[in-house]
């Protein structure tokens, strides 16, 4: 029996991979689907608010709270490819609602975050399993994002997924828990220092020989890769799930 | 006399001229030698700072505890003041009660006049940078001299400092070297003829400088890192041993403290001087730790005075979220640990409070009415690092996030602004996954425009902050929903 039998998954693809970025959500359906669950994607979804929410607009940010408990109230487990996302979820949906006045919303957006999984939470908690069958046969580098470590605090599971892939040559990122400087609005409001940090970042990348730069958030990898491209550095970037979707059967 | 219009201490930098932190942070981040200095400095630190923090095996706990005493401190705030009054008046210290800066300079420089005394001998003191004591003396005749080495280096350099520790870990020791040959001289004993910049000489330098000072002073300002309430005992914590001397051999000692900075009980100082060493300085015990509880017959100063301050501490403690700010015992982990810290700097905070403590206490402490202040909470990256090394455990990111709400409060109070438009927009679009494909079919669009080019240098307001440096994928032209609906369709609600 496969471990994701009998059990549906609502995939939380995120505004930015279903809008950026879908060949992400696509690899969480692939990976998923293989290890047998049923994945159902709630098309209400939208977002998670954390750009108003961590810009200061907390008003703006409720409309995403409660579009979120009404898109995955129903469903035992919501899997969403991004630390980060999942993270806001978690930690800022209630606190949301609770600074709103409403505490009902509060409650569900409480027990809705508490049923929320980042895809490697999910995949080695809920599923129990660490090799997902993937094969990738290149050297990979892997960032983990801040979010993903400080707020969802996934610890080592991305790690510890990638090292069961067949193939893979995993290669140490120096200075690998130090942010790449995106930050949301960060980016544009204090542009100088968001570019300072991501160009330290993209020369650890460089610097370990890695054909493939992997992590858990997009975002992150978004502001890493630019820099990267914009230098014509040869490392690619790719997400955590398309790795896990890739096979010798279907590589990437 | 013409020397009553000289200044008798170097005239300092000034904060008034730094400009907001996005324009500020590009002084630091041009400056290749500072970024090397602070990365190294910094990157050594963090390191120490990990292996003693991993040595002790309750460390998560006593995190915990300081968080908790911090806090009781604080919900019980009154009664804990008027005990530590009693207590150390009990024990011969005279209080006094400062509403704000001008209030606390005002005392002092009273009690340096009353004493007849026209210097004082500093011990490093934040809060005294807070309320710029040295100024306001400056201003009514009294010279102010700090001794600590880094206090030192940033006061004859004619400075501002840029850490909570170590002031001047914005200069290397060429730049130490030049200002001690060129300015002690000036305001003391001179560094010796043929110095080198080797620190062991800059060290010897400073303290010949320093010993005619401590020898000569009758007063001596401190500010004070814990005040124990059930007994009224005063503590400070240093590692050069001038703080020592500073309490000892003046006779009259003033010491103004934040009202912040109480602790119940002689037994809660445990909880902070295992924390407080191995998160500052990485080291297992402090050098000098100095407990005074008020006079002693024949030993050391024979006047003790105490100046506590308010100075917006009270308004920190009206805010449910805020006041967690209000633990920080100056440790400086959250500086070290912080990327953005660690390639601006410190001037680019506006404030002798930089880092992230600067960025969550200064906003807090001033107020919001001025734009530097309220540039200081977007001065994040949100990464969370400073919330795991804090020793106090202050959560960080969420106060910085809720004073981001109060910013945007503030700013749209009474007018929209173009950001708000935006977020108002962003706000509609994500209400409804229906709302948000309509928006995709501009993003859709471009992708066809675009191909699978990537888009580099654009003259787009506000894109270009991203593409000055950064390129970017253009999107792609199917989105993730219709690749659902084509691939899936009737599997989903």
């Amino acid at each position: 029996m496969s471990p994701g039998s009998g059990k549906t998954v609502a995939l939380f693809a995120t505004c930015i991979n279903d809008t950026m970025k879908p060949s992400i959500p696509i690899a969480t359906v692939t990976v998923l689907e293989r290890l047998g669950c049923r994945v159902v994607y709630p098309p209400r979804q939208t977002c998670c608010g954390q750009i108003m929410t961590n810009t200061g607009y907390w008003k703006e940010a409720l409309p995403t709270v409660r579009n979120y408990v009404s898109s995955f109230g129903d469903y035992d487990y919501v899997v969403g490819p991004s630390g980060s996302c999942v993270g806001s979820v978690r930690h800022q949906h209630e606190m949301l609602a609770r600074h709103a006045g409403d505490e009902p919303l509060a409650e569900d957006a409480k027990a809705v975050a508490s049923r929320s999984y980042e895809l490697s939470e999910f995949l080695i908690d809920v599923l129990g399993v660490t090799d997902v069958g993937a094969y990738f046969p290149h050297r990979v580098t892997y960032h983990p994002t801040c979010h993903s470590i400080r707020v969802a605090k996934v610890g080592d599971r991305p790690l510890r997924l990638l090292r069961a892939v067949g193939g893979i040559e995993l290669l140490d990122l120096p200075g690998a828990e130090q942010c790449c400087g995106f930050g949301g609005t960060f980016s544009i409001k204090n542009p100088d220092v968001s570019i300072a940090m991501a160009t330290d970042k993209a020369r650890n990348v460089t610097s370990t020989g890695a054909e493939y730069l992997v992590a858990g958030d997009q975002a992150c990898l978004m502001n890493i890769g630019g820099v990267l491209h914009r230098d014509h550095e040869p490392v690619r970037t790719i997400h955590l799930a398309e790795i896990l979707a890739s096979t010798e059967e279907n590589p990437r | 006399m013409s020397a009553t219009m000289e200044r008798r201490t170097p005239e300092p930098g000034t904060w008034l001229g730094i400009p907001e932190f996005p324009k500020a942070a590009k002084v630091g981040l041009a400056n290749a030698q500072l970024r090397k200095n602070l990365a190294h400095a910094t990157t050594t630190i963090r390191a120490k700072r990990v292996v003693r923090a991993s040595e002790v095996p309750d460390w998560e706990e006593l995190r915990t505890a300081a968080a908790q005493i911090k806090d009781r401190v604080g919900r019980h705030l009154d009664t804990y003041l008027l005990q530590a009054e009693a207590a150390m008046t009990a024990a011969g210290i005279t209080v006094h009660w400062a509403r704000d800066a001008a209030d606390a300079n005002r005392i002092v420089a009273d009690i340096a006049k009353a004493k007849g005394v026209d210097e004082v001998v500093k011990i490093k003191s934040m809060v005294t940078q807070e309320i710029d004591l040295n100024e306001a003396l400056e201003a009514e005749g009294i010279a102010a001299w700090e001794t600590d080495l880094a206090e030192l280096i940033v006061q004859l350099g004619h400075d501002l400092p840029s850490h909570i520790l170590v002031p001047a870990i914005h200069r290397n020791r060429r730049e130490v070297r030049e200002i001690f040959v060129e300015e002690m001289g000036r305001y003391g004993t001179p560094a010796p003829e043929g110095i080198s910049d080797n620190p062991p000489e800059l060290a010897e330098a400073a303290r010949v400088h320093l010993r005619e000072k401590f020898l000569r002073a009758e007063m001596a300002v401190s500010g004070g890192n814990f005040i124990v309430a059930e007994t009224g005992t005063l503590v400070i914590v240093e590692s050069e041993g001038n703080g020592r001397m500073c309490l000892t051999l003046p006779k009259t000692l003033v010491s103004v403290v934040g009202i912040e900075k109480i602790v119940p009980t002689i037994e809660d100082l445990e909880v902070f001087l295992k924390l407080l060493p191995r998160s500052s300085t990485g080291e297992r015990m402090n050098p000098y730790t100095s407990l005074w509880t008020g006079v002693t017959d024949g030993d050391g100063p024979q006047d003790l005075h105490v100046v506590l301050l308010d100075n917006g501490r009270s308004r920190v403690l009206s805010d449910p979220t805020g006041r967690a700010a209000l633990r920080c015992i100056r440790c400086s982990a959250c500086l070290n640990i912080c990327p953005v810290y660690e390639r601006v700097g410190g001037h680019a905070y506006g404030s002798p409070y930089p880092g992230p403590i600067g960025a969550i206490l200064g906003p807090q402490l001033r107020g919001l009415e001025d734009a530097r202040d309220r540039a200081l909470p977007f001065a994040s990256t949100l990464c969370g690092a400073c919330n795991d090394v804090c020793p106090v455990k202050i959560p960080f990111t969420d106060i910085l996030v809720h004073l981001r709400n109060k910013v945007v409060e503030y700013k749209t109070a009474d007018h929209a602004t173009g950001e708000q438009a935006l977020m108002k927009t962003a706000a509609w679009v994500m209400s409804d996954g229906k709302h948000l494909a309509e928006a995709q079919l501009a993003t859709r669009a471009a992708g066809g425009v675009f191909g699978k080019r990537w888009l580099g240098k654009l003259p787009i307001p506000i894109a270009s902050r991203w593409l000055r440096a950064r390129d970017v994928e253009a999107p792609p032209t199917q989105t993730f929903r219709q690749w659902w609906k084509k691939n899936r369709e009737g599997e989903g609600r």
